[in-house]
């Protein structure tokens, strides 16, 4: 079925996304001997350190070296084996950067990288563990597609349809339990947003951990009288430019929700599809080039201006009220 | 090896440099030195020891091959149109476009090469993901990955030393090209001369040194003995000269990467005539 919004989705309480990826990855390991788990000492973190001992043959702990680790993927990929390499987003996008871009894309070969716990999810982990850039960097890469993971439902859909799609992937994942968004039996599709909702007075444009917070944002605005669109852009690149330009179109502003640094993440690519075809009032709710820091997930988001008042405001501004 | 054998290789590694200088001649500027430092390495392993088809180059149970110093690409490509992976005519196309023979080795342009690198370190961890493959499919072929003395810098190199230990990846021999210099000088002034074969068994590796990275009997038979060990991977230090072959190359204080004329292709395509047996 399309997917919608759960009902109810306030009073749902979801497992642990890490929890997900396992199983998922378990599912796709007992279905097929290709699937291999990589990982750089970060099992334990993302979950699949309980698949070690069971599927010894799918489990690669290549320990403290995340460059080998994609070195690895690259060359078991070469050899028809079909790899998911994780670290914490900083690491696997920074760390390794040259190595995704010459040993993965440039060589054309089938890896599959989950950047877990993107931006402010990070936490406790602080500021060094903190991925504000990976979605910049990783946008200039050509053969790559870069997604941000909405909520388990999108999760359990959508890591089978990227392990079955040959391609370089880079996906943001958060560890934690995140607030539900879509009704369970959505269907995704890698490249295609969903208009989770819709309007005529503004866009909110969101991905990752944002679009439960749009959602909440365009409750808030709907009292104030103001009918806003809400569009989850999951795949970030490619961007879905027909629905960020049906968005300038039809509703003439847009605001840009990431948890990400200002620069260079999904507000620039909507920012760049549009300024050549249908420039139109754009404000941004992102992290503003500072970075990251301590603290809980709520003191982080309120912190870095990532809440759902946030963006009220911002939609607010964009409408010049 | 019987002396027909170690002349056909020899004779091989003429006809690679013969090829390899005269390619880099029609675009007139190339890697030089570290091609010609690895030639006889290429012989050898083209010339016999590896188990290959080339009217297959995807030949599943072949060997492998990973130029992790992918910047010798000429030399490779100089072997595998020698052994009938493509055409030699297209060795002319060297690095001039449109061309499938870009100067650092690339798998979806060129027939017979494995594994597309460039920035250096890289191969090798490829070359090790390469070998973990063969070895959870249960597959019986050899991993071949050849890197530069100044490649060894790269901290990349030793996650993979390390990595390959703790795997027991036996099927994956890697030689180490050790021709003393890099861009900037030697390796004594740039980066350290270090104790490669030290370090390598430090961290668990097979080792062979190769004092005469040219003498192909010599490689030949230190990759027979690299094959012996069950459980660890095995690596040849080949202690070479940058140039090798070509004295002008040779003593070009500054050999990496030059000029190279046809006049000069043909004085260099006469003096390897010279060591033809």
């Amino acid at each position: 079925m399309p997917a919608v919004i759960a009902p109810n989705r306030a009073a749902i309480k979801d497992p642990e996304m890490r929890t997900v990826y396992a199983d998922v990855l378990e599912n796709l390991i007992r279905k097929d001997k290709r699937i291999v788990a990589l990982d750089a000492d970060l099992m334990r973190a993302i979950g699949t350190f309980k698949l070690w001992d069971q599927y010894p043959d799918n489990i690669i702990e290549c320990g403290i070296a995340e460059a080998n680790m994609i070195g690895v993927a690259a060359g078991l990929s070469n050899e028809g084996l079909i790899p998911f390499a994780h670290s914490f987003g900083a690491f696997a996008s920074r760390r390794d950067f040259d190595q995704i871009f010459m040993s993965c894309s440039y060589a054309n070969l089938n890896v599959k990288i989950i950047g877990s716990d993107p931006g402010v999810v990070a936490q406790l982990n602080g500021g060094t563990h903190t991925a504000n850039e990976d979605i910049a960097m990783m946008r200039a890469v050509p053969n790559m597609t870069v997604l941000d993971v909405t909520d388990v439902v999108m999760a359990r859909q959508i890591l089978p349809q990227i392990a079955a799609t040959n391609g370089v992937f880079y996906i943001r994942y958060p560890r934690c339990a995140v607030p539900r968004v879509y009704e369970e039996g959505s269907s995704f599709s890698v490249g295609k947003a969903v208009r989770l909702r819709d309007g005529k007075d503004l866009t909110i444009i969101a991905a990752g951990i944002e679009v439960s917070e749009a959602l909440d944002a365009a409750d808030i605005l709907q009292s104030e009288g103001i009918e806003a669109r809400v569009v989850d852009m999951f795949t970030i690149k490619p961007l879905d430019e027909s629905e960020v330009i049906a968005a300038a179109h039809e509703t003439g502003a847009i605001v840009v929700a990431e948890n990400h640094n200002c620069h260079g993440g999904l507000y620039s690519a909507v920012a760049e599809c549009l300024a050549k075809t249908c420039p139109v009032k754009m404000e941004q709710v992102a992290n503003k080039d500072r970075f990251g820091d301590v603290g809980s997930l709520k003191y982080l988001m309120e912190e870095y201006g990532l809440t759902a008042q946030d963006i009220v405001r911002k939609a607010r501004a964009v409408l010049g009220r | 090896m019987t002396t027909a054998e170690e002349k056909r290789l020899k004779n091989f590694a003429v006809d690679i440099r013969i090829q390899c200088i005269n390619e880099i001649s029609k675009v007139g500027v190339g890697h030089v030195g570290g091609c010609l430092s690895i030639v006889d390495t290429l012989a050898c392993l083209y010339g016999g020891i590896m188990r290959i088809d080339p009217k297959n180059p995807g030949w599943d149970n072949r060997d492998r091959f990973i130029l992790s110093k992918g910047h010798a690409g000429p030399a490779l490509y100089a072997a595998l149109a020698l052994r009938g992976y493509f055409p030699m005519d297209m060795l002319n196309t060297l690095n001039q476009p449109p061309t499938n023979l870009p100067s650092h080795a690339d798998k979806n342009r060129t027939p017979g090469v494995d594994m597309t690198t460039g920035s250096l370190g890289q191969g090798f961890s490829s070359a090790a993901g390469m070998a973990l493959a063969g070895k959870l499919k249960g597959e019986n072929h050899w991993i071949y990955t050849l890197l530069g003395d100044g490649e060894c810098q790269e901290g990349q190199v030793w996650e993979t030393a390390m990595f390959s230990v703790q795997k027991k990846l036996s099927k994956l021999i890697a030689l180490i090209d050790c021709n003393g210099k890099q861009l900037d000088g030697t390796i004594e002034r740039v980066g350290g001369n270090l104790n490669y074969a030290a370090i390598f068994a430090a961290f668990g590796w097979h080792v062979i040194e190769v004092a005469n990275g040219h003498d192909v009997k010599e490689i030949w038979t230190a990759i027979q003995a690299a094959k012996e060990r069950d459980d660890r991977p095995s690596v040849l230090i080949l202690h070479t000269v940058k140039g090798k072959g070509w004295g002008y190359a040779e003593r070009l204080e500054n050999n990496h990467n030059f000029t190279v004329s046809p006049q000069q292709a043909a004085e260099a395509a006469a003096e390897f005539e010279q060591q033809r047996v």
